[in-house]
């Protein structure tokens, strides 16, 4: 079954539903956007994600109505929406603290909006139940908001904003005020929801495992700008600043002064600002443990394939579209089963070449990046590092990077341990290994001397 | 123990400080009018024994209540109470809704500052007050003074010592009842109940009607209840505001009781005042006890 990939933002001949043209929005003297740019797209599923005060709220209630834009224009379907009230406009907004009317029943606030439309009896019935059904609640379409659950309150909220078939839906921290278990389950309602009304989703977030899970793409935001705009694998994977790499997920940083490495005989199939898909290492690793697995991914073309399309079919199908900003390899070092250590005497493994070695700490071998932009010779970089992305081993492993230290923390999540192991210099680094084994048999205790070890290409090399 | 002693405490306060004045206020009425001191019968005589008991029981009718049926002068005064108190309290939520409204929007560092200034007239005696209206009203007073200079009026005006001075004495002395109940029904509402509203489709002033009033209504029940009933057993502002054709029970009672010293008719007028109030007073405590449960 073929699966057509969702991303109207590659396609140039796609209009978005909303444009922010150079949006700056002020209070007094306080910048609360500053000249913001972003294009979102029809049915898709955008999430703002910030931390608080970043402007993200605001940003969403500009969206909404309720706060007017200082400079620049917001347009939704090509029409600036700056002259129009909030009652008036196609957008509906889901409040953070729900905002249920507590004098109506669950009935009568998701009719509310209809009825302000003038709908006749039949027709408000008719799509009240709709709703009611949509987020299971016609049981309860008598309570008031006060005689239901916090879970149920927040569906009587979706229901009501998506009741008068708005084209964009705001959403303000849907979830903020729900348990961890209830929210990730809600979090693929909403997904469902989203997918079956094929309404235009805007949530407003500071968590950034929501935002990865629910999100179609993200929007980072930091004191007024958006940092970077692109899938949550992207984000995560491909970070474009220290900023966001550190925002999303847990993140290592070693700093260090790049040095650029002798280029390949043969030249890369591709240049490489952007890491890319390089053959698989043998034997096949286990997948590695994305958030959450996105429906959106799809097979990459390997060389041939690419080879294939550019010699012979691209006259008739047209020139490959560029990949998505495409993801680096699974990592053999993600890989949960701790390998044999190799035994000195075995032969030196191959080292990609090219990229660049990062000298971070003095009488420390350089970490290699093969994946590292050989432009950024000599400048202070950083080296981000997921912490699932590392191994730990006692036995010194054969790997291209190599890092000797001692065990201070172990934090047990159940499915996988977060090891915090401080190197010779001090630096905290954290490792993060599956526990594939009972507890009582784990290998690695606290003060033991370990070696965190990762690949030429685990890191992604961020300039400082 | 310790629990029936703190329930204990309110019903005693309420037994010696509400029914036993009541029922002497009762008997009274049901006795005859005497030159005596107190000037009533009959007495109880102790000393008299069981035969006291029975004269006394036996002089008590209800003589006065019937009495206030053959003058049309006590139920007019009723009458007129209930009109002007009931005037008084719509008017009372007309001007003090708006006030309790701006007050809840205001920034929140003034609303203690508003507050303090709502609760401000207390500090002065009540009398003293219901005078200086006395002064502002009159034909020679403030307000007549400034609307000649302005040339708005030509001669004076005569608003002290009719109703129209005694419903400005009301609607004043009860402004503070209105004003904080409404507010904090206000001040409790969710700003963003009104941002949804308009999200889905109300204009802000079907927004209000929408949303502010049913969510104030009962700020809006409790403020009406505390300014209508003192204000129809009100005697001090007509008496003094009033003139001498403004009929309130409050002043009958008075001169009833003070100026005929006809203690079992004035008594009697208390009672059915009281039976009037308990209707008013029932539903108040209704509306109290929903506001609890709806918050609970």
């Amino acid at each position: 079954m073929a699966q057509t990939v969702f991303a109207p933002w590659t396609d140039p001949n796609e209009k978005p539903l909303i444009q922010f043209k150079g949006v700056t929005k002020r209070f007094g003297d306080f910048t609360a956007i500053d000249n913001l740019t972003l294009d979102i797209y029809a049915k898709e599923f955008f999430a703002l994600l910030g931390p608080s005060g970043c402007g993200k709220t605001t940003l969403m209630r500009m969206l909404a109505g309720f706060e007017a834009v200082t400079e620049g224009s917001i347009l939704l379907a090509g029409q600036d929406i700056a002259p129009i009230p909030p009652n008036k406009r196609a957008v509906n907004m889901m409040f953070q603290s729900y905002a249920l009317f507590p004098h109506l029943s669950i009935w009568e606030n998701i009719a509310f909006g209809l009825k302000r439309e003038g709908k006749s009896k039949g027709e408000i019935e008719t799509r009240v139940s709709e709703m009611l059904k949509l987020t299971r609640l016609e049981k309860f379409k008598n309570r008031k908001p006060h005689q239901i659950s916090g879970g149920q309150r927040q569906r009587v909220a979706l229901a009501r904003s998506l009741a008068k078939a708005p084209k964009l839906l705001l959403l303000d921290e849907p979830l903020g005020a729900l348990d961890k278990k209830l929210r990730q389950e809600t979090q693929f309602e909403l997904m469902d929801i989203q997918e079956k009304t094929g309404t235009t989703f805007v949530i407003v977030t500071h968590d950034q495992e929501e935002a990865m899970t629910v999100a179609s793409r993200v929007a980072v935001m930091d004191e007024g700008r958006i940092v970077q705009v692109a899938t949550p694998e992207v984000i995560y994977e491909a970070p474009n600043s220290r900023y966001v790499a550190d925002f999303i997920g847990d993140v290592n940083l070693l700093e260090g002064t790049a040095k650029a490495r002798p280029e390949a005989t043969k030249p890369q199939p591709e240049p490489k600002p952007e890491p890319t898909v390089e053959p698989e290492p043998a034997p096949a690793p286990a997948p590695v443990p994305q958030p959450v697995a996105k429906a959106d991914r799809v097979p990459q073309p390997n060389a041939l394939g690419e080879w294939l399309h550019d010699k012979l079919f691209s006259p008739i199908l047209g020139p490959r579209p560029e990949p998505l900003k495409s993801l680096p390899p699974p990592e053999p070092t993600a890989e949960p089963v701790i390998q044999p250590a190799l035994t000195p005497t075995q032969k030196p493994i191959e080292i990609l070449p090219g990229g660049i070695e990062i000298s971070w700490a003095e009488g420390q071998p350089g970490l290699i990046a093969a994946n590292g932009d050989r432009s950024l010779d000599g400048k202070t970089v950083a080296l981000a590092l997921r912490p699932e992305k590392m191994r730990i081993s006692i036995e010194k492993p054969n790997a291209p990077n190599m890092l000797k230290g001692k065990v201070i923390d172990i934090a047990y999540l159940g499915n996988v341990s977060t090891y915090h192991v401080e190197l010779a210099d001090g630096t905290m680094i954290k490792a993060q290994m599956a526990n594939t084994r009972r507890i009582a048999r784990r290998e690695i205790t606290w003060e033991d001397t370990v070696w965190v070890s990762f690949s030429e290409t685990a890191g992604v090399v961020l300039e400082a | 123990m310790r629990r029936f002693t703190l329930i204990a405490i309110p019903y005693i306060w309420l037994l010696c400080l509400f029914l036993i004045p009541f029922l002497i206020v009762l008997k009274i009425s049901l006795s005859d009018i005497a030159l005596a001191r107190p000037p009533y019968t009959p007495q109880l005589d102790f000393s008299a024994g069981w035969e006291g008991f029975k004269a006394f029981f036996g002089g008590l009718d209800f003589e006065n209540y019937v009495f206030l049926t053959t003058d049309d002068l006590y139920w007019k005064a009723y009458l007129s109470s209930l009109k002007i108190a009931m005037v008084s309290t719509v008017v009372t939520l007309l001007v003090g809704y708006p006030i309790a409204y701006s007050m809840a929007r205001a920034a929140p560092e003034w609303r203690p500052t508003l507050l303090m200034l709502v609760i401000l007239p207390f500090w002065t005696s009540f009398l003293i007050r219901v005078y200086a209206w006395m002064g502002i009203l009159s034909s020679e007073g403030v307000l007549n003074q400034f609307l000649l200079a302005l040339g708005i009026i030509s001669e004076p005006l005569t608003i002290l010592n009719t109703n129209w001075a005694v419903y400005i004495g009301i609607v004043y002395t009860y402004l503070p009842f209105m004003i904080l109940p409404v507010y904090s029904a206000l001040e409790k509402m969710d700003g963003s109940l009104l941002e949804a509203a308009e999200d889905l489709g109300c204009s802000q002033i079907s927004a209000f009607w929408l949303v502010t009033v049913p969510l104030s209504k009962n700020g809006i029940i409790a403020g009406c209840f505390l300014v209508f009933i003192p204000a129809i057993g009100e005697f001090v502002i007509p008496s003094l505001l009033g003139g001498s054709r403004t009929l309130m029970i409050g002043k009958i009672l008075w001169e009833e009781f003070f100026s005929n010293r006809d203690w079992p008719v004035a008594s009697a007028v208390a009672i059915i005042l009281l039976l009037i109030l308990i209707i008013p007073i029932i539903l108040f405590q209704r509306n109290e006890q929903k506001a609890r449960e709806a918050e609970g």
